[in-house]
């Protein structure tokens, strides 16, 4: 396909980069526009790697065509701290370091947006909702139930924030 | 002359033959350290971070020593050099028992160390990273704060022995001065003849749960991976493959190719370094690349392997396992005899599967060939191999290659290897001056791995009346795992193949067992293996862990208490099974699962890379006849664990790794392919499967063991040995599959 300019929202900023229209956003964001935080994992909506947010749900950058996405707006992992929802992000990223989640830190970025997603549509997630917002994530390092701790914790710190009670996450940071 | 070498006094590791590149304003202490007027401590560390926290487990020994505050830590990975050299790889490839031929193993290894810090390989693999810098980066860290006391006690004209330092500051009487303006305005600094490394009661880092130094870089997307790099100007590169291995490329339609938009060079990949020949096109994006290389119209030569399947290999496998001979690597006592005369026998196969690493992060690396040397960014566990290999390709002298070694994500061995750095030579050659990033698909990654040998065992032991465990003999066949790495990698010594690789985890346990008789056979096949997370212990773990169990429930004694029996002369191993035993509540019934269904324990202990791990897995079965593992107790002696919550994070990693492979690993070849290609053919764990891991780590002063593979071998077999528990039915065979006759009793 030949090129052509796509518009489109990238962490709030208007972007129109020069491309083959059935490009994966994945590929658009890493290589024209410089994202990096955004990973190449199996490249068919197998591992998660590449998740990013679009217009504030997850999806799978490798097989978006970014034409798809096309006057939408796309959230990352390099804007998530300071975007919309950036008190969400921010919590799950202090849970992040305190629970020691990452080992290789390859699937990090997927996972966190995925988490992001998952805390702002619920935000007191059960162990099952959480077995269901990430189960199509990989980690070969094995940081799941730290990843497991974190989320429980990020959501008990927002709504701690908000004046709730705290519940308190089934294991303490280490 | 060789006598004259092996008198001389070993190479000394802290300084090499060029000092580190200063970060600004900074001065180099030695190999290891530079310190800046900002007050910042930079590590230098030769190992490649892949998750294991190395890079934090080395900076804290250095600033043990230092005496600077952790916050004032930073990491950067060391340039190559000799003094980087990993010794202790040698030392551990020598099939002895690490019991029984202690002190000649201790022989062994002050030679072979010698050896190695000439020979000057830089490797991090093998769960040897702290055990090899142990000494080193301490001294280094030892030196430092030396040279630095020295130093303000001349300026200040005091005697050194007035000093004291603490975060970073020192003090004599009311004197005091940071680091940082001690080397301010300071070219460099004289290096304390005499130092002393802390006594472990001084420690106030090393055995501190400690965050890893790049969990926020790793939490925020900033992290840069071999895959992240950028360069000025840079190309992307998509491969194909010949898909049988041993094929080459026919023909191919290049010039269609090359023409079209975005295409800057389509490049014939030559098979080097175990790499499979191929046909690279380089573009200005990855994805134009990969799409291109369809339209090739490549043909391929399959070459004489086209009619391989591992059905076929197993069989193989199986019928030489079962054949007499081999090389052997332990034989006590008689076995014959015992078996003869014993009152119950048993004697039974096991086998296990080719697999694949699939590190998160696909192989990749980024290569620039300017007219004065080369640049290599790549994730590599072997920045020495890698260099060597680019400037042969390249006709470089070595000293014009500069290997930018990024963070990995994941190694498991993979990156163990330089095939793909080899490839990325060779096709940024076609477009110099332009740096060229090399990624492979993850279905290139799958199906063009060094994967784990596929291996089968004849095991058979004797008991006595009572129970007692008299013999037992195992016989196994695989492929070599040294031999097939050093043929690839030009190691001419390889080819002697007295390496332990694919024997380790059978002949060198803890138990004791009056006769023993443990042999190899090589077998030759034309597929890739390479090292896999634990290697050798992978699958001898599986078998010998397994057996044990059955020779217990044939004795019909709980698996707990023969273990117990068959260590009882080894305090440090019965240590570990007695914890594991109280923690996972052992004897105890389990509570069933939420829906319902029974649980059962299965126990494993074993040893590996000088640390000896038992776990104890609480397993159920789903309606479908799924298993699930709910929860791991897991024990660790590990000697000193430096970073308790990195131990920690290892088990859970080691215990996930291998529960993928226990429950869903499994490469097959077909038409001499491989048939997966990704993901969905090629299953690993997720959060829904994962069990929770209880870690406890037995408190010892022992020098540091490894960690990073310790955890995986006790897995296979505690979940094998529960399902027996469970229903009866003893599994024999990975990935673990329950018939489906198969009934929970």
């Amino acid at each position: 396909m030949s090129e052509g300019q796509v518009t489109f929202s990238v962490n709030a900023r208007a972007v129109s980069p020069e491309v083959a229209p059935d490009t994966p956003l994945l590929w658009v964001l890493r290589e024209q526009l410089g994202l990096t935080g955004t990973k190449f994992g199996c490249g068919a909506a197998q591992c998660g790697a590449c998740t990013v947010l679009v217009n504030g749900e997850p999806r799978r950058s490798c097989v978006t065509p970014v034409s798809a996405v096309t006057a939408q707006s796309v959230m990352t992992i390099e804007g998530a701290q300071s975007g919309e929802d950036a008190p969400v992000a921010k919590a799950l990223y202090e849970a992040w370091v305190a629970y020691g989640v990452p080992q290789c830190g390859y699937c990090q970025s997927g996972m966190l947006m995925a988490a992001l997603a998952l805390l702002k549509s619920n935000a007191t997630p059960d162990d099952a909702e959480l077995d269901q917002a990430f189960s199509g994530h990989i980690c070969r390092c094995g940081s799941y139930q730290r990843l497991r701790a974190a989320v429980h914790s990020a959501a008990d710190a927002l709504r701690a924030a908000d004046g709730v009670t705290n519940s308190g996450a089934a294991v303490g940071p280490r | 002359l060789l006598f004259g070498w092996s008198v001389l006094p070993p190479r000394q590791r802290l300084f090499g033959s060029n000092l580190p590149d200063a970060p600004e304003n900074a001065v180099v202490l030695n190999g290891y350290v530079a310190i800046a007027p900002n007050d910042t401590v930079t590590v230098f560390v030769p190992k490649a971070e892949m998750g294991q926290g190395v890079h934090t487990a080395i900076a804290m020994l250095l600033a043990e020593e230092l005496d600077c505050a952790w916050s004032q830590v930073h990491v950067e990975h060391s340039p190559v050099d000799r003094i980087y050299a990993n010794l202790t790889v040698a030392r551990d490839a020598v099939p002895l028992h690490p019991d029984d031929d202690a002190q000649l193993l201790s022989a062994v290894g002050w030679f072979s160390d010698k050896i190695m810090r000439e020979v000057g390989v830089m490797i991090t693999g093998g769960s040897t990273s702290v055990r090899d810098l142990w000494d080193p980066v301490r001294d280094a860290g030892a030196m430092a704060r030396a040279t630095l006391v020295q130093t303000a006690a001349a300026r200040w004209d005091v005697s050194p022995d007035s000093c004291s330092v603490l975060d970073g500051v020192i003090t004599s009487g009311n004197r005091s001065m940071r680091f940082g303006e001690l080397v301010q305005g300071v070219a460099e600094l004289t290096p304390a003849r005499r130092y002393s490394r802390k006594s472990p009661e001084a420690y106030r880092l090393i055995g501190r749960a400690t965050p890893r130094l790049e969990s926020a870089a790793k939490s925020d997307g900033s992290a840069t991976f071999g895959i992240d790099v950028r360069v000025d100007n840079m190309l992307y590169a998509a491969i194909a493959m010949a898909p049988v291995f041993g094929g080459s490329v026919r023909s191919l339609n290049a010039s269609a190719v090359k023409v079209l938009p975005g295409v800057a060079a389509v490049v014939p990949v030559r098979a080097l370094n175990g790499s499979p020949h191929g046909v690279a096109v380089v573009a200005s994006g990855w994805h134009t690349a990969q799409q291109c290389l369809a339209k090739l119209e490549l043909v391929w030569d399959d070459g004489p392997n086209v009619s391989l399947s591992s059905d076929a290999i197993r069989q193989q496998l199986l019928a030489q396992a079962a054949t007499p001979g081999g090389r052997s690597f332990r034989n006590t006592g008689s076995v014959s005899d015992a078996l003869a005369a014993a009152s119950t026998s048993l004697s039974v196969m096991y086998d296990v599967p080719y697999l694949a690493h699939t590190t998160m992060e696909p192989p990749n690396c980024t290569v620039r060939v300017n007219a004065d040397g080369a640049d290599v960014w790549v994730g590599s566990q072997v920045p020495t191999q890698a260099r060597s290999a680019v400037a042969s390709i390249l006709g470089l002298d070595e000293a014009r290659v500069t290997v930018h070694v990024q963070l990995l994500g994941g190694g498991f061995g993979r990156r163990l290897d330089i095939d793909f750095i080899a490839q990325a030579a060779q096709i940024a050659r076609a477009v110099p001056g332009r740096a060229v990033q090399l990624i492979w698909s993850r279905a290139d990654d799958v199906q063009h791995d060094f994967y784990r040998p596929a291996c089968a065992v004849a095991i058979a032991g004797a008991l006595d009346d009572s129970g007692n465990v008299l013999a037992i003999r195992a016989s196994s066949a695989s492929q070599s795992i040294v031999g097939a790495y050093g043929a690839r990698n030009g190691m001419a010594a390889a080819k002697f193949d007295v390496h332990k690789a694919t024997v380790e985890g059978m002949f060198d346990q803890p138990y004791a067992i009056p006769s023993f008789a443990v042999s190899h056979h090589v077998v030759e096949l034309p597929v890739p293996i390479g090292y896999w997370r634990s290697v050798g212990h992978s699958h001898q773990a599986f078998f010998l862990e397994s057996f044990i169990d059955e020779l217990a429930h044939a004795a019909g004694q709980d698996p707990m208490a023969l273990r117990r029996q068959l260590l009882a002369h080894h305090p440090r191993a019965l240590r570990v099974l007695e914890l594991v035993a109280e923690r996972s509540q052992w004897g105890t019934e389990p509570s069933v699962a939420r829906d319902g269904a029974r649980v059962a324990r299965g126990v494993a202990l074993h040893r590996s890379f000088g640390s000896i791990v038992a776990q104890v897995a609480d397993v159920s079965l789903s309606p479908a006849r799924d298993v699930r593992v709910h929860r791991v107790t897991c024990v660790v002696d590990c000697g000193l664990a430096i970073n308790p919550d990195g131990v920690a994070q290892q088990m859970e990693s080691g215990i996930v790794y291998g529960l993928s492979a226990a429950l869903y690993g499994e490469i097959t070849i077909a038409n001499g392919r491989v048939t997966q290609r990704n993901y969905d053919t090629y299953k690993a764990l997720r959060l829904q499967e994962s069990p929770v891991v209880e870690t406890h780590i037995v408190p010892s002063l022992d020098a540091p063991a490894g960690v990073g593979e310790i955890g995986l071998p006790p897995i296979a077999p505690a979940v094998a040995n529960a399902l027996f528990t469970l229903t009866g039915e003893r599994l024999r065979q990975l990935p673990l599959r329950m018939s489906a006759a198969s009934e929970v009793r």
